[in-house]
């Protein structure tokens, strides 16, 4: 047997009570199922999603903007793709586009920065969601565009990690006994940003790598610190990330963007959890595109309870419409939209 | 001193006068090697006196047309070819329909026959007849074809999707993926500095001594679309019967692995254009593995799992942790992920 799970097997045994770590990032989601970690778990340790896949915490009034600015005249969005299919109020992006909107697929903020530079007559806004993995190249992107590109614009949906975990601890539905935290958002952010976790909230926290020999090393952390009565913010995803991140990245960020209040799927409005444009670069905010456009009143799918497993308080198959009405093809919820969201992971695993 | 403007496809290209008669012998005619010899009919009749025939059609519509290991002329050929030989049906002659966008370039289109020509012969298959019209510009993606084949059986081979029995050995005869990543690389800037070739090519040569050494083959499967997840859970379903496969088996190139660590993929599901998945009798799988690593279209054909009683119609997959898990066919397109 791999050596980190005969380890994780001897830790929990130890402990002899249930102990329920929460992987934050839906990459972690995804690679517990694919590298089939989760079979190879003992029974009294359970891995637990939390809010960490972009598509999935943003807010449905935000598709319904993005939306209407597709049908907006001479202009284009440009999103990643896992956005296109996210279900707005009334139509997703997708079937928006279907209808005569436009809407391009994009790899980076980069490429619609190309696209407006192409097409001066054209506004092309560029949908910014994502965490600190994205905002970094959204700031660049939006340096770049003041100098020359008056027509790049960006509908901000950027949020922050820490402070999400934060909301939900002290929301106090959720009962986690440690996080696995991002590696992606820590090798930007550092592991630093976590560490009033510990101390605040007594919790153990291990950054962890996207190979389920990262993930089960860094579970078997998490258990030791639990076995010894610790808690620290611990680095098992050592090959990228440092206590402090990258600065250079950092900087970018605060360049361009502030902390503000943002709405989450499933969490509501968070103080200081989401970044906005700073007013230097506010020629550039979509926000000053909507005026005037029609937007529909935000309503939620009836039944779907994404926002619960956003939280952690609902696993996929405990939603009434999980694999019946709501599928990878006909998502009812963000959470079965892209690959790293929860329900589509659990759905892809599922066993039939 | 300006570029020479290059020249276009025009509407009055398909308009079936003297342009396109004229983009007919000039560019499509001549690249597919049509020497004149035979007379130009509105259809072309055959003399197969087999009665085991196979005949599929496929069209192909890919961006961008020309990508780094092929374009859509030898894709068009040998999907098409593929299709033919999964079936054990050797291909004789295919047609050849295509859809132009009016202000394709000339010379694009030039190229893409003369691969279509080029591949044709590689495969042994004649093209003997076909179709050309154009649309309105946007109303297209620049060009579009549209290719049927027809096959003979080869010496009663049955390598039909349900034949797969408990005990059997699946095989697979390359590495994963490398067409889907070739194409998404060359889709997108995305700064991969990959140049990863597609693995697209015609497959009937190597099925062929494939079907040689083992005449008993039970199942070929073209893992295209779906990837290899696709192709196994045809076979687990269509034969009842389940299939486990070792993720340390599963070839599968470097650049690959990176690219879809980066794009949230699972090279599970992307598309080959060159791949087959063979089941044999367990009797039979070194032979058929040494025979595929024979032919240079399958050097890195391996060994990847095999037949069970259970559980009928899934895929089950031993990972590299030791753990396993089910391998479900993707739902829909794969969308990159955002982080």
């Amino acid at each position: 047997m791999n050596k980190e799970i005969q380890a994780i097997r001897e830790l929990a045994g130890g402990l002899g009570r249930t102990v329920r770590l929460m992987e934050v990032c839906g990459t972690h989601t995804m690679a517990a199922f694919r590298s089939g970690l989760r079979s190879l778990l003992p029974a009294n340790v359970q891995l637990l999603s939390g809010p960490g896949c972009p598509v999935c915490v943003t807010p449905i009034d935000y598709v319904d903007q993005a939306v209407a600015l597709a049908q907006r005249p001479d202009t284009v969005v440009a999103t990643f793709g896992d956005m296109i299919r996210v279900p707005g109020t009334e139509a997703s992006l997708e079937q928006a586009r279907a209808r005569g909107a436009q809407v391009r697929v994009v790899y980076s903020p980069l490429d619609a920065l190309a696209e407006a530079r192409a097409n001066p007559g054209t506004a092309v806004v560029f949908l910014g969601v994502g965490f600190e993995t994205t905002a970094p190249t959204t700031a660049w992107a939006l340096r770049e565009a003041a100098r020359d590109t008056p027509n790049f614009y960006v509908l901000c949906g950027h949020k922050t990690m820490p402070q999400a975990m934060a909301a939900l601890l002290d929301g106090g539905e959720v009962c986690v006994d440690g996080f696995l935290c991002p590696g992606h958002v820590s090798v930007i952010i550092g592991s630093k940003p976590y560490e009033f976790i510990p101390q605040k909230y007594g919790l153990p926290c291990v950054v962890a790598g996207f190979e389920g020999e990262d993930m089960a090393a860094a579970i078997r952390m998490a258990l030791k610190q639990l076995a010894e009565g610790r808690a620290e913010v611990e680095v098992q995803y050592t090959r990228s990330v440092t206590r402090e991140g990258n600065a250079k990245a950092q900087a970018a960020i605060r360049e361009v963007f502030e902390d503000s209040d943002a709405a989450w799927r499933g969490l509501g409005t968070l103080p200081g959890s989401g970044l906005r444009i700073r007013g230097e670069f506010s020629a550039h905010d979509a926000e000053r595109l909507l005026a005037g456009l029609e937007i529909p009143p935000a309503r939620e799918p009836a039944a779907c309870r994404c926002g619960d497993v956003l939280r952690g308080a609902c696993a996929p198959p405990e939603c009434p419409l999980f694999g019946t009405l709501c599928t990878p093809g006909h998502p009812v919820g963000a959470c079965m939209v892209s690959s790293e969201g929860t329900c589509a992971a659990y759905y892809q695993f599922r066993e039939k | 001193m300006n570029e020479p403007t290059p020249e276009l496809v025009l509407l009055s290209h398909g308009g079936g006068g003297g342009r396109t008669k004229q983009l007919l012998h000039d560019i499509i005619l001549p690249a597919l090697g049509y020497d004149g010899s035979e007379k130009l009919d509105d259809a072309a009749c055959l003399d197969v006196p087999e009665r085991d025939l196979a005949i599929t059609t496929d069209s192909y519509v890919v961006r961008p047309l020309f990508f780094p290991g092929g374009d859509i002329g030898r894709l068009a050929v040998s999907g098409t070819v593929n299709d033919l030989a999964m079936q054990g049906a050797e291909p004789r002659v295919l047609t050849l329909g295509l859809i132009l966008e009016e202000g394709l370039e000339l010379a694009a289109l030039q190229r893409a026959m003369q691969s279509v020509g080029e591949t044709a012969r590689e495969a042994g298959v004649r093209i003997v007849t076909g179709d050309t019209k154009v649309i309105e510009r946007r109303a297209g993606d620049g060009l579009f074809i549209n290719t049927a084949g027809l096959g003979v059986r080869y010496r009663g081979a049955d390598t039909h999707v349900a034949n797969a029995r408990p005990g059997d050995v699946v095989l697979v005869s390359g590495t994963l993926g490398d067409h889907g990543i070739a194409v998404m690389s060359a889709r997108e800037a995305w700064g991969l500095e990959t140049r990863l070739p597609s693995d697209v090519a015609p497959l009937w040569d190597m099925v062929k001594s494939l079907l040689d050494a083992v005449p008993g083959v039970r199942c070929l499967r073209d893992p295209t679309r779906g990837g290899l997840a696709a192709a196994l859970n045809d076979i687990a379903e269509a034969s009842g019967v389940g299939v486990r496969i070792r993720e340390e088996a599963l070839p599968v190139r470097e650049e690959v692995r990176g690219a879809c660590d980066l794009l949230g993929l699972d090279p599970l599901n992307v598309a080959n254009e060159g791949k087959a998945v063979v089941v044999c009798a367990a009797a039979d799988a070194a032979r058929a593995l040494e025979t595929l690593r024979a032919h240079p279209l399958g050097r890195s054909a391996a060994v990847i799992g095999e037949v069970t009683p259970a559980p009928g119609g899934r895929v089950l997959m031993r990972t590299r942790l030791g753990g396993e898990r089910m391998v479900n066919v993707p739902s829909g397109e794969d969308l990159p992920r955002i982080c």
